[in-house]
């Protein structure tokens, strides 16, 4: 029955992905490839998609095939079924750790988890940003340098902290505002 | 009685809100999302503390699923217990939701709506640099003994040179020895006779 396979399969996807959404790309290829819901092309589309639109890869993925599959029950059931794994998951866990903070293992790893996160973020903005300027086409070859993104990032980092500098603090809500008008604008010449 | 009963649900409506709005705004994964959620749940509205969001952020990492859902979940769970927590995660999936299912339903060619397209491409910059704000704030509020600024730079070249060699290695792993690491520092301190005032 698909509705089951749904939701067998979407938790299956919730309860795995580890590592946010580019590290669960393989398995939630592997899962909706294994039910035959999508194709491999199709994927990578809808994937594009996903991140053109608002919300987690993960869940975008699990309405859209839900939808294709079960029609508005279906991509509810699919939705919820993605999600409920990392619902129950983070409650037990941010509450077992807040008594385990006392206990110095515990704390010890978080001692280090915490500067390697900060990294791990910082290294992903970086080459996000490297990315949108000059392209990666493999390793260590890249493809013709963007202006129009250079431009832009240039632009935009003068709007963040330029408002910043006088003491108006611009809320990255209204960062990605400005990017999208900017890039609508920019890109259309 | 009353009141406090009004007062709840206006705690819940709000979680609800302000959860459909960081959803709306959550555009390229979930670090983007980090800078809007501390930005709205630590500096507006109060409802967590920087280190919790630290911590919730490394949990979030270390755990399955979208950190939209990590996030919300918590925030809402602190709130107003269950409710809060249903409220907030169905608050921020609600946008994607509903963004999918129109296209799903309508648009078959919704990568070739050039205006669309090419907005996308200016968010993309702007959720880069978004990303590396967050980091360096974090990073400012960070502890800043030398233990956590090697592992700090340590990590950030090896996820640079992952990412430019395309290696098949996950951040997970990178995770798992720093958190290891982590221990060995503690024992090693404790063994050296503890406090070191630094």
């Amino acid at each position: 029955m698909i509705y089951l396979d749904l939701l067998v399969g979407f938790l299956k996807v919730g309860l795995f992905a580890f590592g946010g959404a580019y590290g669960a790309i393989p398995l939630i290829r592997d899962v909706v490839l294994s039910y035959g819901w999508l194709t491999d092309e199709e994927i990578t589309y809808m994937i594009a998609v996903s991140e053109s639109t608002p919300g987690s890869i993960m869940v975008n993925l699990a309405t859209y095939i839900g939808f294709n599959q079960g029609g508005v029950w279906g991509s509810i059931l699919a939705t919820l079924a993605v999600i409920t794994p990392s619902f129950v998951i983070i409650l037990v866990v941010m509450f077992a750790l807040k008594k385990a903070m006392k206990n110095r293992f515990v704390k010890g790893a978080l001692s280090g988890l915490s500067p390697c996160i900060i990294g791990i973020i910082f290294a992903t903005g970086i080459f996000m940003m490297f990315t949108n300027i000059l392209p990666v086409t493999g390793v260590l070859s890249f493809g013709e340098p963007n202006f129009r993104a250079l431009i832009i990032t240039v632009l935009l980092a003068a709007i963040l902290y330029g408002l910043r500098a006088f003491k108006k603090n611009p809320s990255p809500i209204m960062v990605i505002v400005c990017s999208a008008v900017i890039g609508a604008v920019a890109y259309s010449f | 009685m009353n009141k406090t009963k009004k007062m709840k649900k206006n705690v819940i409506l709000d979680l609800f809100l302000t959860f459909v709005k960081i959803g709306f705004f959550t555009v390229g994964g979930g670090y983007a999302m980090i800078s809007i959620i501390e930005d709205n749940c630590v500096e507006k509205k109060k409802w967590i503390t920087h280190e919790e969001m630290m911590n919730l952020t490394v949990v979030a990492e270390s755990t399955p699923g979208p950190i939209a859902i990590n996030c919300s979940t918590y925030v809402g769970f602190r709130q107003a217990k269950l409710a809060g927590a249903l409220a907030a995660t169905l608050g921020v999936i609600l946008p994607s939701f509903l963004c999918i299912f129109l296209i799903a339903m309508f648009l078959d060619n919704f990568l070739e709506i050039k205006i669309i397209a090419n907005a996308f491409k200016g968010i993309k910059i702007a959720v880069g640099l978004l990303i590396v704000d967050a980091a360096v704030r974090m990073l400012r509020k960070s502890e800043k003994d030398r233990f956590s600024i090697i592992v700090t730079a340590a990590s950030c070249a090896a996820m640079l040179a992952i990412n430019i060699f395309s290696w098949n290695f996950s951040s997970l792993r990178l995770m798992l020895i720093a958190g290891a690491l982590g221990i060995f520092a503690e024992i090693f301190r404790k063994a050296r006779g503890g406090d070191e005032a630094e």
